[in-house]
């Protein structure tokens, strides 16, 4: 049973991405106000500026994931291939920028907390939901009927996102490393203010750059799509 | 829940268990291969170094996830044969019974497994659970539940894939993380000989686990079968 290919506009011939662009060009001025204009912290010196990666890829991680579980539950409902594609898109996006959050927390770990590794809460918790996505991605893989492959992916990207609580639970109930999150406390901020301003302009150039990785990886679903229609005529 | 739905799902059990009764092959598969791995796993530390019972906890639950592992993936592997499925898809029966069927065949073979399995550790560990044999059957009771829940899931997932048996375990692993942690924390807990009480919010993660996902992976699984 091969669901019918939706019929979309074949997308322009440009290669040029305006919006890929942008947010490298997003990414690049935050690091630069990050490094020259941002200053240094007092005890953990330069090596807390990786913090300017690992925050922002955290939340793009999470963020990529809820759009994973909400569009497979849209896809359920509507059945509209292109939710399909949003969630294929937005996880691959999410599997690479959790692996920055797992690569950059180690550098950033052993000259703070003098080891490379430990198992704290929302380190392993990080690297759980890492799990579940590359399994989403290998099952993808491995289903070739279009329409069973959108169910079954809606169906896992649902219920991984179930399972982040019961993760977080039983991962906090062993004792934990981590910072308390100390940027939304609107009442009383512990992040100086040029700190802040810094990780808030980091948060939406990822951000952006999140968006414009997902529509580049949608456009590319759509081109092969294009590619393997041409090739049967 | 009605009525027909669970008398359905008794029917889609009783075929399943009578299946495994007369051919006996997963259940000594799976047994065997439990018993080796608990005499494996001994000889993985120094036992001048890790005192035996400090392991026994860790060793059984993670020899029962994959020993779980093979129960489930011949859940729907059976099926195939002889495109079974399609009778059963066919049969004017809701598709939540084949789920729940499935699920309470998979759970009496899962506990079955762990009642050879418990008292086997307790052997080779040299870990008295008498004194905690309640409390262990609580344990084990949630945590099959919650695997058998989510592996069914899975399984029916996994078997009309190309990986099939390859997919199922880098799949569903990763729900069996909670599971494990509760129920290997708990059970050395117990083994130590301290109150049920001081597990109490690990058993209510397993509850809760289970809870949900009974509840989701059951909604979810029609959408898993061919439409």
């Amino acid at each position: 049973m091969t669901a019918p290919m939706t019929r979309q506009a074949p997308p322009s011939r440009r290669v040029f991405d305006w919006m890929l662009l942008l947010a490298i060009a997003a990414v690049v001025a935050t690091y630069v106000r990050a490094i020259v204009f941002t200053p240094v912290e007092r005890l953990q010196g330069p090596a807390q500026k990786i913090f300017y990666i690992h925050a922002p890829s955290a939340w793009v991680a999470f963020l990529a994931f809820g759009v994973v579980a909400f569009a497979g539950a849209m896809y359920l409902w509507l059945k509209d291939e292109r939710l399909d594609r949003i969630a294929e898109s937005s996880a691959e996006v999410g599997v690479i920028f959790t692996t920055g959050v797992l690569l950059t927390g180690p550098m950033w770990g052993k000259p703070v907390w003098g080891t490379w590794w430990t198992w704290d809460a929302r380190l392993t918790l990080t690297l759980f939901l890492w799990f579940v996505y590359v399994g989403y991605l290998v099952m993808r893989g491995a289903l070739d009927d279009r329409a069973q492959r959108a169910r079954f992916s809606a169906v896992l990207g649902i219920l991984g996102s179930l399972l982040i609580p019961f993760i977080h639970l039983s991962v906090y109930l062993f004792r934990t490393l981590h910072p308390e999150p100390i940027v939304l406390k609107p009442s009383a901020p512990s992040l100086p203010g040029e700190m802040l301003t810094t990780l808030l302009i980091a948060f939406l150039s990822f951000t952006l750059l999140y968006l414009a990785l997902v529509r580049a990886r949608y456009r590319l679903g759509v081109l092969r799509d294009h590619a393997a229609l041409a090739e049967e005529e | 829940m009605r009525p027909d739905l669970l008398r359905a799902a008794a029917m889609v059990a009783r075929k399943d268990l009578t299946i495994e009764f007369r051919t006996k092959t997963a259940f000594f598969a799976a047994s065997a291969f439990t018993l080796l791995a608990i005499v494996i796993f001994f000889f993985a530390w120094d036992p001048t170094a890790v005192s035996a019972i400090d392991l026994a906890p860790g060793v059984l639950w993670v020899i029962f996830t994959f020993s779980g592992l093979l129960g489930l993936q011949r859940s729907f592997n059976v099926e195939h044969a002889d495109r079974a499925m399609d009778a059963l898809l066919a049969a004017p029966i809701a598709r939540e019974s084949i789920y729940l069927g499935k699920a309470a065949a998979n759970l009496v073979f899962v506990l079955a497994v762990q009642v050879l399995a418990i008292p086997a550790v307790a052997l080779f560990y040299n870990a008295p659970m008498g004194h905690a044999a309640g409390g262990l059957a609580l344990i084990a009771v949630l945590a099959a539940i919650g695997l058998v829940a989510v592996g069914t899931l899975f399984s029916s997932i996994a078997s009309n894939t190309r990986l099939a048996e390859l997919l199922l375990p880098v799949v569903v692993l990763p729900f069996f993380v909670p599971i494990v942690m509760a129920a290997a924390q708990s059970t050395g807990r117990i083994m130590a000989g301290r109150p049920l009480a001081e597990s109490a919010s690990w058993l209510q993660l397993l509850a809760g686990y289970d809870l949900v996902f009974a509840a989701a992976c059951m909604l979810a699984f029609p959408y898993t079968l061919e439409e």
